[in-house]
């Protein structure tokens, strides 16, 4: 129930005053309602439950969480091989 | 979950290296035996699928929480809903999950079945699409979900305002993770040393709720996402404040999620919902746990609009969803586990939902 799915934004529209959006999910595109991200623009990655954008996906933020875990990764490769010798 | 056109920032929260490295560093951290529990069904789900469960250290208890709004929806709802669809003039719309789950004498299915109109809608605001689409049918959507769902059930109910229609109304079933959270910590029977905590549902609430309830049990809480490096990540980290005796909260799925959360779906939602009593099947009542209709949306109450009467509910004596849903027992301790109840013919709603821990253990082997 709570899944999200990460989705493309492909272009913005207006359905009778709800504001709307035409998303990729890898090749499959749906419309979904962007009236909780209203910041939302052609390009931006969004995570998307029961046909509602529920926020904007930051690239940012992932790629720091990524980096911070790829720093881990190595150092505890160094160790180990320091063990090693 | 991210596909195989997903770009790298997003493809690589499922790198196996970078996963595996994690693990050997909980393993590293790790020196005494801790209970985490994972609040969301789709976490469940997501750990077994991709056999993190099996390759954590021995002394980390993965515990599963009552995150499944399709397995905690209190029978007298499900019965309502039951009785409503059996009406000769209404339409009734749902979420898929909740077609097979058990009422007291019958499921959905069998009602659609028997000839009942019923049908499965990817948003609720296709249900008022249907509604627009036949105006002389009275349109039902079961309002199900935690939080996460909640600005999807209100922006239905606001856009049926907004139209003018007379013949949309929902069946008001929202939960709420916090008040759960709360109910288990305080219960002299818990075990639960650590939370992660359900990332979509903190996409919208923020987790500006968490850290009195951090404060009082003493216990840390970890927002966590869903691939499996979040995954792994989250319980990482609970597992070093743990060690450290650390108790706070942290964000371990930045990229979605922020401590105040989307402010326009709270206010979406305090537009159309107040916090009510709910029910919670095989839990029972947890004070301001659900959402009910505002008074200015109370012609839009289901619940209202049909003379539904008193409807006695039944549980099945044998199923032991309740405790499963509490972290007291694991699905494979039920006597009914794969033998009076699988997916196909199930007694509890957790072997039905796809994020019912039943059906986790029965579809990955977890016996």
């Amino acid at each position: 129930m709570c899944l999200g799915i990460p989705g493309k934004i492909i272009s913005i529209f207006d359905n009778h005053g709800t504001k709307m959006a035409r998303i990729d999910f890898g090749g499959v595109s749906q419309e979904v309602c962007i009236e909780i991200t209203p910041e939302a623009k052609p390009g931006d990655w969004t995570v998307v439950h029961a046909g509602f954008a529920l926020n904007l996906l930051s690239e940012k933020d992932a790629q720091e969480t990524l980096n911070i875990l790829r720093e881990m990764s190595e150092l505890a490769e160094q160790e180990d091989s320091i063990h090693g010798d | 979950m991210t596909d195989v056109n997903s770009p790298d920032f997003l493809k690589s929260f499922r790198d196996a290296s970078l996963v595996k490295s994690v693990i050997t560093k909980i393993h590293q951290r790790i020196t005494q035996p801790w209970t985490l529990m994972e609040i969301c069904g789709g976490q469940t789900h997501a750990i077994m699928q991709y056999g993190l469960d099996q390759l954590l250290p021995q002394e980390v208890e993965l515990v599963h929480g009552p995150g499944c709004p399709v397995c905690v929806t209190a029978l007298e709802l499900i019965d309502q809903a039951l009785w409503i669809a059996q009406q000769p003039d209404v339409i009734f719309t749902s979420f898929g999950d909740m077609l097979r789950v058990p009422g007291s004498e019958e499921d959905l299915f069998s009602v659609r079945a028997s000839g009942g109109q019923i049908r499965v809608v990817y948003s609720p605001l296709d249900a008022v699409k249907i509604a627009e689409e036949n105006p002389d049918r009275e349109v039902v959507f079961f309002a199900i979900g935690f939080e996460t769902t909640a600005p999807a059930n209100a922006m239905a109910v606001i856009q049926a305002k907004k139209l003018g229609l007379k013949n949309f109304s929902i069946l008001p079933a929202n939960v709420l993770v916090p008040p759960a959270m709360q109910v288990i910590l305080a219960s002299p029977k818990n075990r639960i040393q650590g939370f992660l905590a359900a990332g979509h549902v903190c996409a919208v609430m923020g987790y500006w709720e968490y850290p009195p309830i951090a404060e009082k049990y003493k216990t840390p809480i970890v927002v966590t996402g869903f691939e499996p490096l979040d995954l792994v990540n989250g319980i990482l980290k609970t597992i070093t404040m743990l060690e450290e005796g650390q108790v706070s909260v942290a964000n371990t799925y930045p990229r979605v999620v922020t401590f105040q959360g989307n402010q326009a779906a709270q206010t979406l939602i305090k537009q159309v919902f107040k916090p009510v009593d709910r029910n919670w099947r095989g839990i029972g009542t947890i004070p301001k746990s659900g959402y009910g209709l505002q008074e200015t949306f109370r012609e839009f109450d289901a619940s209202k609009r049909f003379d539904i009467g008193n409807i006695k509910t039944e549980e099945s004596e044998i199923c032991i969803a309740g405790q499963v849903l509490q972290g007291l027992k694991k699905p494979s301790q039920c006597p009914a586990f794969g033998t009076l109840c699988t997916p196909e013919s199930p007694l509890g709603a957790p072997m039905v939902s796809s994020e019912g821990a039943c059906s986790a253990y029965f579809r990955y082997g977890r016996n």
